[in-house]
């Protein structure tokens, strides 16, 4: 099952045959009236989040064959771009233009209750994504960094306790998108700076105390693979890191056995040009089919790639 | 016009003569016909300037030399003049350019725009915010803007 959604202010959920071919199962209009950004299923798969230019993030949710929109999430001041379930779906991060990043959290008969407004970052907020374990939430923005959010001992007060910037072998502009490997000890980036780069996440930094534990630290970049804006990466269970960019094309890499003289290195697996007729703007692997890749375009596709082999 | 013009008095200049393109009558009509400078001057140099009767070509802040096309990749590159260094109205003319070369070109087409360096107090910043294209895609849903881009796209001159 797969959920895109457009600039035409719909969501289509699609479903593969039994004889392999992907289908248009239902189509959620007439609840957003701008754009929807981002969307996201809760870890059980019963529900979809909805994030739109409208201001508004709507839940869906899967009864009978049918989706019934349960809740709309109001707060932020305009566009939102992102959403994000937590590992264990009780929590749901948006963020947006407003320069902000909310924290929801569901509450019995689908009530959202806002649990904390975080500011910090100076620009549009771009995506939020949870870690795959930790209640640590990741943020990236239009301002060039990446900051880390996590809950303030057990007080429910969320704070931001990383933030990484260019001075941290961060971005030197907008970062795009993020995305965790399957263990959650490391994060890849991609950015406007027509780079990747590569974290180290492997600590739980809402436990960690003071500067010198240095939580979540730059491991590498993959710079002079791409030629425009990288809008989106994902890394597979497999531990193959997807790239959708703005020059149409789709690369794959994967870390390298050479090690180098700095210790980890990636290198390009595949390229596949014109992968679409227009800007890639995100690349996603299924949760089940770990070489099962979608990718959409500004073309107006969704494309469904499979990964034949990992040559070593 | 409101009070407090940005540019109060700008210069003026001569806009360039029409050149016909020669339409060779043995060629293959079928053939694709690369897109050059000329063409991509010709679909932004009416722009109406946002402040202005006067199009971005009488007051150069495009010019056909201004315009670079990399055919091959499909990718074209359009660097304004803002009339003065601090000039508030660079974005909403970046916009213009944007948008009508969206409307013009084929959907293939790469474009970039940015203002000349050294031409614009906030250089960085407004070409950030015009090659965002999601930003831009956000602002094209504002009924607000989209009417004063289409003023200024609308066909006033010949």
């Amino acid at each position: 099952m797969l959920a895109s959604c457009s600039g035409d202010k719909t969501v289509r959920i699609w479903e593969q045959r039994p004889s392999g071919s992907w289908a248009c199962k239902a189509i959620l209009e007439d609840t957003h009236n701008r754009t929807v950004r981002s969307c996201a299923w809760s870890p059980d798969g019963k529900l979809l989040a909805t994030a739109s230019f409208d201001a508004t993030t709507a839940i869906w949710e899967h009864v009978g064959g049918d989706y019934d929109c349960i809740a709309t999430l109001e707060g932020h001041e305009n566009e939102v771009k992102s959403v994000s379930w937590s590992a264990s779906g009780s929590l749901l991060a948006t963020c947006g233009r407003d320069k902000s990043v909310w924290i929801w959290e569901m509450q019995p008969g689908n009530e959202f209750e806002c649990v904390s407004v975080l500011q910090g970052h100076t620009q549009d907020v771009k995506m939020v994504q949870w870690h795959p374990f930790y209640d640590v939430l990741v943020s990236v923005s239009y301002d060039n960094t990446i900051k880390v959010w996590a809950e303030e001992g057990d007080s429910d007060d969320w704070h931001c306790v990383r933030t990484l910037g260019e001075a941290n072998s961060g971005h030197s502009s907008t970062v795009w998108a993020l995305s965790f490997d399957s263990r959650g000890d490391r994060m890849v980036t991609c950015s406007d700076d027509l780079t990747l780069k590569i974290w180290d996440t492997s600590n739980d930094p809402s436990q960690t105390v003071g500067d010198n534990d240095r939580p979540w630290s730059h491991l590498c970049t993959l710079s002079g693979y791409h030629d425009r804006t990288v809008f989106s990466v994902h890394w597979s269970r497999e531990g193959v890191i997807a790239s959708g960019a703005a020059d149409d094309a789709i690369r794959l890499f994967v870390e390298s056995k050479d090690y180098s003289v700095d210790g980890l290195s990636y290198r390009m697996l595949l390229k596949k040009e014109k992968a679409h007729d227009m800007d890639v703007n995100s690349v996603q692997w299924s949760p089940k089919e770990p070489r099962l890749l979608a990718s959409a375009s500004d073309d107006g596709t969704i494309k469904i790639w499979e990964l034949i082999e990992v040559s070593q | 016009m409101a009070t407090g013009l940005i540019n109060a008095n700008p210069i003026v200049y001569e806009r360039k003569e029409r050149r016909v393109r020669d339409s060779p009558i043995d060629t293959d009509e079928y053939a694709e016909e690369p897109i050059d400078q000329l063409e991509i001057f010709d679909h932004v140099r009416d722009i109406k300037d946002p402040e202005h009767p006067y199009s971005l070509e009488e007051l150069k802040v495009v010019t056909e030399d201004s315009i670079e096309v990399n055919n091959k990749q499909s990718h074209v590159r359009v660097t304004f003049t803002p009339t003065v260094e601090h000039c508030s109205m660079a974005t909403i003319i970046g916009l213009c350019l944007r948008v009508k070369l969206m409307r013009s070109l084929p959907p293939r087409y790469k474009v970039d725009i940015r203002v000349a360096p050294g031409t614009h107090a906030t250089e960085a910043a407004v070409n950030k915010q015009l090659n965002d294209k999601e930003r831009v895609a956000a602002a094209l849903e504002n009924p607000n803007l989209v009417e004063m881009v289409d003023e200024c796209l609308a066909p006033t001159f010949e």
